[in-house]
């Protein structure tokens, strides 16, 4: 008895239990998490059709990718709804901190603000996508009907379905309204994780309150702020469920709604190209990865300095 | 000095304008969401109103002839509610073995984990689809339900919870009682751990119920839609679809059980949303 007592504060006769509370996580985590990842790259090198026979056939997927101006047009729509959605949502989740932490005003009601400015984010994309859909129809939305018995417009506009820039505006604005909130609590989790003893010895130094947020938050807050912009850069070039719904699923207007994982999930389950799908996912990913690393280092950098 | 104190009293309104007016442009489109439900079609078309209309039965009866969609939300429920034992139960043991005993390749686990995190979900799909689809399990449940045991992210979360709240030193009576580890992990660790794993089981919970493009790949059958899939095909009820205010009161249907759980446990899921960013 006094033996097992001894034994448990050395190395532990009870440690090989860690490993097994791990295996129902390692088993599942292989079959459902490893196993695909693995099994799309392999596919991405045949002509695979989701059913049949599959033949290896090299690269071609992945030249065919590189060339593919239908990819790169649905690429470069991603990128111009993901990149107005995060100037407005980081932007905005900025300012909204800068508020909230100002030494001077001291504004109250931050618990009920932050909770109203995250609802949108708890709504599922597809509600998000229908509501505004039926919003902002031309003829028969509230929105314009609104706007237009204000007088702020003399006719309707036709948000989804006129020029590709509205529609795609539009995609990059509803996104910023449902994570603009999920952005500030992250940042002001951030605020409150900088140590008071910065502020109390920048103020017995003199400092103004622009210099201390310039000088002391700011930089502080860098990190979390690329935290942000990285972690909704891997969730924005997977943009899809809110353009394909929002168009009717067509990418209308003039394609300008289909997004690169729209193209992908087309290429797979509706023309059945399901190798060369697999391709366009990892040069997706192989551009997400470079674009995190290089946001990385520039961070360090900066720091650095 | 009093101009001083106008002046900034004057800033400070408008700031709380400022908030107000953001504020109302989150909820504002839920509020005409509610609106537009009660109105008919005509009504709705006709113009906008800020008052309730008189047509809420007749959409109603309108979606209910068309669409199952308490079906779909039972549906949803179900895979919502497994997803969300199996993230709390799975993780929280995954994460108690991670960080309370050393065993060899226990850095290799978290590591490959820390990896995963960040591959987009997208890179797995079509290899996903091809698995269930050999496995025989399109149109099942079991895709959407059995993964939620391998969360990396939320075992990286308990993991780093576990260190901070849990005293090695608390296993160790217990054990000289001879209690069985698994006993110890169910009696003394989950316990201690649940405020941590109370914020994580809400973020599954949203997130599972909320998920639309894994059913999507998954789910042909029209009885066993989710929530969102019966939403997303909305457009094609002919019914519905040319009556707006029953396609209002569809989406509110499917909106307004998420506002209520939010009304009651917002502090969890804020505070949720703060963990992840100090994780970060």
């Amino acid at each position: 008895m006094a033996k097992t007592t001894r034994k448990s504060h050395g190395p532990n006769h009870v440690d090989h239990y860690g490993f097994i509370f791990c295996i129902p996580f390692i088993v599942t985590f292989l079959i459902f998490s490893v196993y695909p990842v693995v099994r799309t790259f392999t596919m991405s090198f045949t002509d695979y059709k989701g059913y049949g026979v599959a033949n290896f056939v090299g690269v071609a997927n992945y030249s065919r990718a590189i060339q593919d101006p239908l990819f790169w047009d649905a690429f470069l729509n991603t990128l111009k709804m993901w990149g107005l959605n995060i100037v407005l949502q980081l932007g905005l989740a900025l300012l909204l901190t800068i508020v909230f932490n100002d030494i001077k005003y001291k504004m109250r009601g931050l618990s009920i603000f932050r909770a109203l400015f995250y609802l949108p984010n708890l709504i599922a994309a597809t509600s998000v996508a229908f509501l505004f859909k039926t919003l902002l129809d031309w003829k028969f939305g509230s929105v314009n009907q609104v706007l237009l018995s204000i007088g702020l417009i003399k006719e309707p506009v036709n948000w989804l379905g006129g020029s590709a820039m509205t529609a795609q505006a539009v995609v990059g604005v509803v996104g910023a309204w449902m994570w603009f909130g999920n952005s500030f609590i992250m940042l002001m989790a951030g605020v409150q994780g900088i140590s008071h003893d910065y502020y109390e010895a920048a103020t017995i130094d003199g400092a103004g309150r622009w210099t201390i947020f310039a000088k002391i938050t700011m930089p502080l807050l860098r990190p979390i702020m690329m935290y942000v912009a990285i972690t909704s850069l891997i969730g924005g070039l997977q943009l899809f469920d809110i353009p394909y719904l929002i168009s009717g699923t067509k990418g209308l207007p003039g394609r300008s709604l289909y997004t690169a994982v729209f193209y992908l999930f087309n290429m797979a389950f509706t023309n059945h190209q399901m190798g060369y799908a697999a391709a366009i996912a990892f040069v997706l990913f192989a551009i997400i990865a470079l674009c995190s690393m290089v946001a990385y280092k520039l961070m360090n950098r900066k720091e650095e300095i | 000095m009093s101009a001083e104190k106008t002046k900034s009293g004057i800033i400070k309104g408008i700031l709380y304008l400022a908030l107000i007016f953001l504020a109302v442009l989150c909820v504002v489109p839920f509020w005409m969401m509610l609106i537009n439900s009660t109105r008919s079609g005509n009504e709705i078309m006709t113009g906008f109103s800020m008052l309730p209309g008189s047509s809420l039965i007749d959409n109603w009866n309108a979606v209910l002839d068309n669409l199952d969609i308490f079906r779909g939300m039972f549906n949803s429920l179900i895979i919502a509610v497994s997803c969300t034992v199996l993230v709390s139960y799975f993780s929280a043991m995954t994460a108690y073995g991670l960080a309370c005993y050393k065993f060899k390749g226990s850095n290799v686990i978290f590591i490959i984990m820390l990896v995963f995190m960040m591959v987009p979900a997208q890179l797995g799909l079509l290899g996903f689809y091809d698995l269930c689809n050999k496995m025989g399990l399109v149109n099942s449940y079991i895709p959407l339900i059995i993964p939620c045991i391998a969360s990396p992210g939320t075992v990286f979360f308990l993991r780093q919870y576990i260190l901070s709240v849990l005293p090695k030193a608390i296993l160790e009576a217990p054990r000289i009682d001879g209690a069985s580890e698994l006993t110890i992990f169910h009696r003394i660790v989950l316990p201690i751990m649940s405020p941590g794993i109370a914020t994580m089981a809400i973020g599954a919970f949203i997130g599972s119920w909320n998920n639309y493009l894994l059913p999507l790949v998954l789910i042909n059958q029209q009885d066993k839609f989710t929530l969102p899939m019966m939403i997303a095909s909305l457009s094609s009820v002919k019914d519905i679809a040319t009556n707006i205010g029953a396609t209002y009161l569809a989406v509110a249907i499917s909106v307004v059980p998420i506002i209520i759980v939010f009304c009651f446990c917002s502090k969890y899921i804020i505070s949720s949303i703060s963990a992840g960013s100090v994780k970060g």
